[in-house]
């Protein structure tokens, strides 16, 4: 998989990584969403935001298509990926209590 | 591949420069693609994007995928391939099947696919826009130093936006992003079936410079491909639809005519194979020239045609024969029963027989098969049997003479003499020339008909030239036999207008052959007749001579005794005087009077000898 680079190999370690095109205008509310779901999520996690621009070919290569992309990381699970403006606040959340309630079994047996 | 790379540069420095001096309005894009750079003139408007719309499967990716192959490895103008649709990987596959190496051509920095399949695992969450891809593109664009870029499936990313107010404003961005970027784009979209528009992308046939419609029908089963160019700012196009065909080799439009219609013409004959038909054609069928031979079934066409393709082989030339009626291991069993021995040269490559069904095809299809056959193979001699079936088998009518006929003009321009085996519809005699296509012979330079003449309960083959262009031919119609030695040609019987044929043409010889035999022995027999009274009057006036002589002897002789007698009497008398004492008057008297005795009897027998 494109390289996230992860530093705790911790189960619950959490890192959110938000891709952005500069300043256009969804770049910008998804910064702001982001930051009020941050703040929702239990402790440990880690948020970076990431301007496609200032290196858009390793972007690419990431596979970052459209932006704004949030990339989920959580331990050892393969990455998840959330585009859009993240201003459907529970489609977030959804997307990241999957994680929490699915775990490694459930992904297994899918 | 290297000398296609070559090829493919030297044509690209021509077209370009054919094109600035034609058109130095607007530049043109050589995608490369067989017909399609001829249609637009020159190619795609460069730099600028173009809309690429069809139904599924109608051959837009690959036509896309075509153009950013073709730009890298024809005209090194290297190229981004933005895959929405389909996964890279599928890309990659998809392109080795008509024998692009995408991997080499990526290593070589001369291709980049972007995998931009979106994943159905990601979650949307409210609005997104394409800057940031576009971004990557850019910079990977100047990286590279590509010229062409392809945005296939666009719709499948926009779709997810699930607003047509905020779908449409994206494409305006792609849009103005492209026409400043340099790059000349094109953008593939879908359309269903039987509409003419793109529904909510429609309004993109505005926006864009030029647009080019593709069409995937179905006409009586068969599938037909058709693309036309809907619109071309600022410069001209074939307006038509076309036919084309996704080939071995990618697209290929079918229909679109060489642009140099002038070829070489050849004078030199090569033989039909039979040499009675070659003295009909005066030497020979002429090289470069096609022939039909038309017939109904069983005509021995095939044969006719086989015969040719033997006796080319026998002068190494390649041949080929595609056959649509019989698979070609049959044709050259059936062919040996007849003294035509095509296995060596189908062994050693001499002679490809091609067989295909004539009706899962439409025939440009067909033809554009045929066409790749005959670049590979460069045949000097080609059989199509029959062509018949070509043009009834599958799609429509009038399309698919159209195919076949630049089909024999594309197969002329390559000098190659091409027989053309035509099936006619009738059995029967009258009426079965005009039955064959009347579309077929016009084309045809030399058109041979084979008919069964029925006579006498038994049918018989009949060869007849009905026109050879640019030949004195024989007018007269010639008994085609058929043994195990091969073809022969023999002359006919024509008795009071009727032409006479196998057992009746036999019986007739047979017949004439007995007059004349008795006829010469009356001849014969009266001349001895004649001769033998002749001598038989001869021996009579002969042996009439004879008596005649006998006759005349005897006469001699009678005249003789008398004579002798008279003598006799008078010397009696005398010697009677003398004993009497007569004396010399007494005698003197007496021979007075014997004197004039003897002139009477002189006299007499001459009269009665006559």
């Amino acid at each position: 998989m494109k390289s996230v680079k992860i530093k705790k190999k911790q189960d619950n370690f959490l890192l959110l990584r938000l891709y952005v095109a500069g300043e256009t205008p969804n770049s910008q509310k998804a910064i702001t969403n982001l930051n009020t779901i941050g703040k929702e999520l239990p402790n440990g996690h880690k948020i970076e935001i990431v301007n496609t621009l200032d290196d858009p070919i390793r972007a690419l290569e990431e596979g970052i298509l459209v932006t704004p992309t949030l990339v989920i990381k959580r331990g050892p699970l393969p990455m998840r990926q959330i585009i859009g403006d993240l201003s459907d606040e529970p489609k977030v959340l959804q997307a990241l209590g999957g994680l929490k309630k699915n775990g490694i079994r459930a992904k297994k047996a899918s | 591949m290297t000398l296609r790379l070559i090829k493919g540069k030297i044509r690209s420095s021509k077209r370009s420069s054919k094109n600035k001096s034609v058109f130095p309005g607007i530049e043109k894009l050589p995608t490369g693609i067989e017909g399609f750079d001829q249609i637009t003139l020159g190619g795609l408007p460069r730099g600028r994007t173009t809309l690429i719309m069809g139904e599924p499967g109608s051959g837009k990716t690959v036509f896309a995928l075509q153009t950013i192959v073709n730009g890298a490895r024809l005209y090194n103008e290297p190229g981004i391939f933005v895959a929405l649709e389909e996964n890279s990987r599928q890309i990659v596959d998809n392109a080795a099947t008509f024998g692009w190496n995408i991997s080499s051509l990526e290593k070589e920095k001369k291709l980049f696919i972007l995998d931009a399949k979106i994943s159905p695992d990601i979650a949307k969450s409210g609005d997104f826009e394409l800057a940031g891809m576009l971004a990557g593109i850019k910079a990977k664009a100047s990286q590279m130093g590509a010229r062409r870029i392809v945005f296939d499936g666009i719709d499948v990313l926009l779709a997810l936006l699930d607003d047509p107010r905020k779908e449409r404003n994206e494409l305006y961005h792609l849009q103005n992003w492209l026409s400043q970027s340099g790059l000349t784009g094109i953008i593939t979209g879908k359309m269903d079936h039987g509409n003419t528009t793109m529904g909510r992308y429609g309004f993109m046939q505005f926006m864009v410079d030029c647009s080019i419609l593709f069409h995937h029908r179905i006409m009586e089963r068969i599938s037909l491909r058709e693309m036309r160019v809907a619109k071309y700012r600022g410069s001209g196009f074939a307006e038509n639809e076309f036919s084309m065909c996704i080939g071995s080799s990618g697209i290929e439009l079918a229909g679109v005519d060489a642009p140099d219609v002038d070829y070489k013409v050849y004078n030199d004959r090569v033989s039909s194979g039979a040499e009675r038909l070659d003295t009909m054609l005066s030497g020979g069928y002429l090289r470069g020239s096609n022939i039909l031979i038309s017939g109904s079934p069983g005509t021995a066409k095939s044969t006719l045609a086989g015969l040719f393709i033997e006796t080319a082989c026998r002068r190494n030339e390649k041949c080929i024969y595609m056959s649509f009626d019989e698979v070609g291991s049959e044709i050259v069993r059936n062919m040996a029963s007849v003294g035509i021995n095509l296995a060596p040269f189908v062994k050693s490559g001499m002679l490809i027989m091609h067989s295909a069904d004539a009706e899962t095809r439409s025939a440009e299809e067909h033809s554009l098969i045929l066409k790749s056959l005959i670049m590979k193979h460069q045949p000097k001699c080609l059989v199509i049997d029959p062509i018949s079936a070509v043009i009834k088998g599958g799609g429509h009518l009038s399309t698919s003479f159209g195919a076949i006929k630049r089909l024999v003009r594309f197969i002329k321009s390559k000098g190659i003499t091409l027989i053309c085996a035509s099936l006619s519809g009738t059995l029967e005699a009258e009426g079965e020339v005009e039955a064959t296509g009347n579309q077929i012979s016009a084309i045809a330079d030399t058109w041979i008909h084979l008919s069964y003449l029925i006579r006498g309960g038994e049918r018989n083959r009949a060869l007849t030239i009905i026109k050879s262009r640019g030949t004195e031919n024989s007018k007269q119609v010639r008994e085609l036999i058929l043994s195990k030695d091969g073809i022969t040609l023999t002359d006919v019987y024509v008795v009071g207008g009727d032409v006479l044929m196998g057992t009746a043409r036999w019986e007739k010889e047979s017949a004439e052959k007995l007059k004349k035999n008795v006829l010469e022995i009356e001849v014969a027999s009266k001349r001895r007749d004649l001769e033998f009274a002749e001598a038989e009057i001869k021996a009579r006036s002969q042996s009439l001579g004879r008596e005649l002589e006998a006759k005349k002897n005897e006469l001699v002789l009678l005249t003789l005794k008398d004579k002798t007698y008279a003598e006799e009497q008078r010397q009696k008398s005398l010697d009677f005087l003398l004993k009497r004492g007569a004396d010399a008057k007494v005698g003197k008297i007496v021979l007075k009077n014997f004197s004039k005795k003897e002139f009477i009897l002189n006299k007499k027998p001459s009269g009665n000898g006559r």
